[in-house]
């Protein structure tokens, strides 16, 4: 016998530890890898059935869509959307003359390196779009100010504002890149129904005895289906069969209303009228002022247009909603300049402020720019809409064979323009764990697995709302000791660097917390 | 020199070294060790019954040859109905699942030189899961591309898989039987890669039973295995803290005497001709209730071999 052969054996078992083992896949490399068809030798799937149905084709639906085409281990996965917008259907960019819309989305830099992993940023640079690099924020009280600066956090942006319609028709375009049979993938038609399939699977009560195990394998494919695939009736009669199901159906999801999931929330007592505006020049700053009933937004959209966001009480919104149009300017106006409370000035106190936290940490620009008027609104050029503001957010984002992504699974106040972006995040989330499922050979309907998708955004997303619905009940109350908190926290994010970088850093969507970064 | 393999492991190469020198046999009887309770049920603290006398573990006999042991499997029937509810008593093989699976799909890929971005890298390779019972490992290999033939002694199990599998068209071409890896070695059925996981630590010759496994694999296949190790951490957390205290485990699942050290497992592989390349523990998060591959050894490991493709490998009749 060899001498000490344990000893070479446990000497052999300690180098192989020092190989290099298997490092984790990075779903979102796009590889060339060998486009393997869907099926096993010998078993199609019928035509109704499909690995993915996604029932909602706005903008965090087609997100998913794309970037389950984009990602080498998914873009095989047989995929629909279910949506009767007729937008679905256009081929070629949105032309850059004409009004731009006025329902607009601000998406952060964490959503345009999502866009562009996805291919999909490329469509939007060559439509109207709307980059900008500072921001200030103030109240009515005239107490403090707070201006945000991209260099601040060494960046080059600390957003851009795309048109709804814009960021819609780049996925879609992105889409038809990656799939030549994009007709048949979009149903024109809605969801009128759902069946989820049944619970018989999990943990058979009591074995089968030998006459049913016969059965079983002669099942009518009917009673097969049933126990493995979600079943979908649509509008126009047809009937589809699939493994998951995506929810991506707005604020009022049929999908997660069917799957009977809860949610918890409330309606803020405020409404948001949305408008595009002119100015005489370009506009590079976003402006917002919060007033004694909500607060007023000035976001640029590109040339010499800005778009409004004003939330305030509903019974004004419908006032403002019917004035005329001159009238309505003259408001806006005077809203974001001298309405309500004076401009903030620079007081001792303010200079004492910046000297004092000026030693702390690397000093960002904008501690030392002054407060300015935002550009005056010369013309009104589109329809003023009034939406009604909620909080939601539901009470589970999965169950077997669903998943609920962007407003069908959670609402937030649009103060600080994240409504969306929580969205997008929730789709990249949702495509990478769908990856993951598929590399180790996962059911990608299986609550596990979709319940990491769960765990990973339902942190994010809650502890976003609770920000976003912090700051709406701190600034709606008018309370003079409440006001000098307000203003304190004005000249603190103003003037300490690294609590000022630290609030960019997470409305940009670079770190995960507000607080430990 | 050996004293670090354990005992019926030595007492198993000096068998088989004895054999090629011609000499006369040890007595076979394991009846030192502390035997395993019957089934599930038994949960009790008391004194084990004594050691069933099974067939002698001499040369020639044909189907006595046998790792198995009843009572082991009588361990997994009583549970059967159990396999698929992922909250049940195999909860933890559930979590653990995709850990493992990414250590199968990494090492295969490199070992047949297969795109690791495929959605189906195993594509047109014959894989074995030996010790299948109801199908948690092979239904995500055989998404993964591969033909399938998954092995388990448990008859309900094998039932159990069956109804499972057949409801998905992608793992319905998976082919269960109910028999044991002698026996298919006896078949002549050779594949690409063969799997167990698990389940070596449940056999009562675990020598043989790498001698089988390795007779399963064509010359220059993969071979994957993974258990738990015999040390004092693996006692504190999977014996006691996952049985007795968590209680995630029917008591009784594992016996400390039958876990089988790296070096000990590297040794029997050898033995069989398949060199081990790869090693890889798991280690267990409690707060994101998740398995993930590490370097720590010490509780549970996979590990991934090449059978020599000089020497077939012969079973020591």
């Amino acid at each position: 016998m060899a001498p000490t052969p344990a000893r070479a054996a446990a000497a052999a078992v300690h180098s192989l530890l020092h190989r290099t083992r298997c490092a984790p896949l990075h779903p979102l490399l796009s590889l060339h890898g060998s486009g393997d068809p869907a099926n096993v030798a010998g078993v199609k799937p019928g035509d109704d059935e499909l690995d993915v149905a996604i029932v909602g084709g706005g903008m965090v639906g087609l997100a998913v869509a794309c970037a389950l085409s984009n990602m080498p281990l998914t873009k095989h996965l047989r995929v629909a959307i279910i949506d009767s917008n007729p937008a679905l259907k256009s081929r070629g960019y949105l032309k850059k003359d004409g009004v731009p819309d006025s329902r607009v989305s601000t998406v952060t830099p964490a959503t345009i390196s999502f866009f562009r992993d996805i291919g999909a940023w490329e469509h939007i640079l060559q439509q109207r779009h709307a980059f900008f690099g500072k921001m200030q924020v103030w109240d009515y009280t005239g107490l403090g100010y707070t201006r945000y600066n991209a260099r601040d956090v060494c960046k080059e942006y600390l957003g851009c504002v795309v048109e709804n319609k814009v960021l819609c028709n780049s996925l879609l375009l992105r889409l038809q890149e990656q799939k030549e049979d994009i007709e048949k993938m979009i149903y024109p038609t809605r969801l009128v129904s759902l069946a989820f399939p049944s619970k018989s699977r999990q943990g058979t009560a009591g074995l089968k005895s030998p006459s049913t195990e016969a059965d079983s394998t002669g099942h009518t494919s009917e009673a097969l289906r049933s126990s493995n695939l979600v079943k979908l009736d649509l509008s126009d009669g047809q009937t589809l069969y699939s493994k998951l199901v995506i929810g991506a159906d707005g604020s009022k999801s049929n999908v997660r209303q069917t799957a009977g999931i809860k949610t918890s929330g409330w309606s803020y007592p405020q409404s948001a009228i949305i408008c595009t505006v002119e100015h005489i020049a370009e506009n590079d700053t976003a402006w917002q002022r919060f007033l004694p009933s909500g607060p007023i937004a000035l976001l640029p959209v590109g040339d010499n247009f800005s778009n409004i966001v004003w939330t305030m009480s509903p019974k004004e919104a419908s006032h403002h909603k019917s004035t005329s149009p001159e009238e309505f300017l003259k408001s806006v106006n005077h809203a974001l300049d001298f309405g309500h409370g004076p401009h903030p000035n620079s007081s001792s106190l303010d200079r004492y402020m910046e000297r004092l936290f000026s030693g702390i940490g690397d000093t960002a620009a904008s501690t030392q720019e002054c407060f300015e008027v935002p550009p005056k609104a010369i013309g009104l050029i589109s329809d003023r809409m009034a939406f009604p503001l909620s909080l939601m957010h539901s009470h589970d984002y999965v169950s077997k064979g669903l998943a609920l992504v962007g407003d069908a699974a959670h609402t937030v106040h649009p103060l600080a323009g994240q409504g969306v972006n929580l969205g997008f995040g929730d789709a990249a989330a949702l495509a990478n764990v769908i990856s993951e499922g598929v590399s180790v050979g996962a059911d990608i309907g299986d609550l596990s697995l979709l319940s990491r998708y769960e765990k990973d955004r339902k942190a994010a997303n809650v502890a976003m709302a609770a920000v976003l619905d912090g700051f709406q009940k701190m600034y709606s109350v008018d309370f003079g000791p409440l006001n000098v908190l307000r203003a304190a926290a004005f000249h603190g994010a103003q003037f300490i660097s690294p609590l000022k970088k630290n609030i960019i850093s997470y409305a940009i969507g670079d770190s995960k917390s507000p607080l430990f970064s | 020199m050996l004293h670090r393999v354990a005992p019926s492991l030595r007492r198993a190469l000096a068998s088989s070294t004895a054999l090629l020198r011609g000499a006369p046999l040890p007595s076979p009887h394991a009846q030192w060790r502390p035997c395993a309770s019957a089934a599930a049920s038994a949960s009790s603290s008391s004194l084990p019954p004594p050691p069933p006398q099974g067939p002698p573990r001499h040369g020639g006999g044909g189907s006595s040859t046998s790792s198995l042991n009843p009572a082991e499997v009588a361990k997994f029937a009583s549970i059967a109905e159990t396999w698929w509810d992922s909250q049940g008593p195999f909860k933890p093989l559930h979590l653990m699942n995709p850990a493992r699976l990414s250590f199968i799909r990494s090492t295969l890929c490199r070992h047949f030189r297969r795109d690791p971005y495929s959605a189906k890298p195993l594509e047109g390779l014959k894989l074995i899961d030996v010790g299948c019972g109801g199908g948690i490992l092979s239904e995500p290999l055989a998404r993964m591309g591969a033909t399938v033939t998954g092995i388990d002694a448990g008859d309900e199990n094998i039932k159990i898989a069956h109804i499972h599998a057949a409801s998905d068209p992608t793992t319905a071409s998976i082919e269960y039987c109910c028999t044991t890896a002698e026996d298919l070695v006896k078949e002549n059925r050779q594949f690409d890669a063969v799997i167990s996981l698990e389940v070596i630590e449940h056999v009562d010759n675990p020598l043989e039973f790498c001698k089988s496994l390795s007779a399963l694999t064509v010359p220059n296949g993969a071979t994957v295995l993974s258990t738990i190790n015999r040390s004092m951490r693996a006692y504190a957390t999977a014996i006691i803290g996952a049985e007795y205290i968590l209680r995630l485990l029917p008591i009784g699942t594992h016996e400390w005497s039958k876990l089988v050290t790296p070096e000990e497992l590297v040794l029997a592989l050898q033995r069989a001709s398949i060199s081990v390349e790869e090693m890889s523990g798991f280690v267990y998060n409690p707060f994101t209730q998740g398995w993930s591959l590490s370097d720590d050894i010490s509780i549970n490991y996979i590990a991934y071999g090449i059978k020599k493709s000089e020497t077939p490998s012969t079973i020591s009749q």
